[in-house]
């Protein structure tokens, strides 16, 4: 079995090393481990600290399409290149890349299409911050008023996806709400999902990275205009 | 016929005149020339005939013709906003297509050339099989 690991970057440069140094090099029942890092229209160095690394394909967006960009690019690439497992992880560091062999288990069992990497779900969840609990609460309750579907992390972007599930799934979103989107996708498709529990690592870099409080409110306006149109 | 009637008219013949010539240049589609038209023929009447607007007004229930013409406007107003944001929505995912399909296709021939260079480089030279 081959596996991708998908890892959208804008301006990562001080973080992407790390997250690529920590992907594991051999997991067992996987012949092939294909790391892609996609350069979202970065202007720090994001794309000349990643291609140092051999092991790793650049793909470079020549302007800045936000994470639903950079994820279709990434699925794009699955798909062409017949990868039968798609895992996808942030690259400010906050994920723990060691857990990928476990997250995968229940792809390769055939009792799940899509595992969710669940910050939730963790015993170490109290590490958390309230201001993210109560954002990613508003997400899971904005997720389930649109697609019908609860889970417990809708904005995790740890992810692993199997060959049916990166065929199926198409997502329209450009920005950030492609996180809610996906659910959508999960529900029409009629996909297994599983959700396992994943380590929240929440540093000061990582905190003002990412879905800040200031934009939650964007993205739920773009969604529903999405929904809408 | 007062002096608004007239700017208003001359406003909605010189509208007109551009759907006509959007139209013959082909970009506007027969169905959006028709829309356009509509919309500029009612406005016309509306402003031609004032009574008119009055007239729907009171079988509305609204009281003045005016505010009948400022309601539509407003609707008509919203409709055209959602389906711009729709027609930019269409051309971010048509950008955002065409940017991913370039990133992997510059990583194929970046690839190409990197494994051209190393043939190259690989195969033995003439002058080193001479020896």
């Amino acid at each position: 079995m081959n596996l991708v690991v998908i890892i959208p970057a804008f301006n990562e440069q001080k973080t992407i090393s790390n997250v690529i140094k920590l992907i594991p090099k051999k997991i067992s029942k996987i012949n092939k481990i294909k790391i892609v890092v996609i350069d979202d229209g970065s202007t720090d160095n994001t794309y000349f600290v990643a291609s140092k690394y051999k092991n790793v394909t650049v793909l470079k967006h020549l302007i800045n399409r936000g994470l639903g960009g950079a994820l279709q690019t990434g699925f794009e690439f699955a798909k062409k290149f017949n990868f039968d497992l798609l895992v996808t992880l942030d690259s400010d560091g906050q994920h723990d890349p060691r857990e990928i062999p476990r997250l995968i288990r229940p792809i390769l069992k055939g009792k799940a299409d899509v595992v969710i990497g669940s910050r939730l779900k963790s015993d170490e969840m109290r590490q958390m911050p309230l201001d993210r609990l109560i954002i990613n609460f508003i997400g899971n309750l904005v997720t389930f008023v649109m697609f019908l579907f609860w889970t417990t992390d809708s904005q995790s972007g740890f992810r692993v996806f199997s060959k049916k599930a990166v065929a199926k799934i198409s997502i329209r979103s450009q920005k950030m709400e492609v996180s809610s989107e996906f659910f959508k996708e999960f529900k029409s498709n009629n996909l297994k999902i599983v959700e396992l529990p994943i380590k929240p690592i929440y540093t000061r870099y990582s905190r003002l990275k990412g879905q800040t409080n200031i934009n939650s409110l964007q993205i739920i306006t773009r969604l529903i205009l999405n929904i809408a149109r | 016929m007062s002096i608004v009637q007239v700017i208003l008219i001359v406003f909605i013949i010189f509208a007109v005149s551009r759907a006509i010539l959007r139209l013959r240049q082909g970009n506007l589609t027969a169905l959006g020339f028709a829309f356009w038209m509509s919309i500029w023929i009612l406005a016309l009447i509306g402003v031609v005939f004032p009574e008119i607007s009055t007239d729907i007004a009171k079988f509305l229930g609204i009281g003045r013709g005016v505010d009948v013409i400022i309601y539509l406007s407003i609707m008509v107003l919203y409709y055209l906003v959602f389906r711009i944001y729709i027609i930019i929505e269409d051309l971010r995912q048509e950008i955002t297509k065409l940017v991913s399909s370039l990133s992997i296709e510059n990583e194929r021939l970046i690839n190409l050339i990197r494994n051209s260079r190393k043939s190259k480089s690989s195969r033995p030279s003439k002058a080193s099989n001479k020896k």
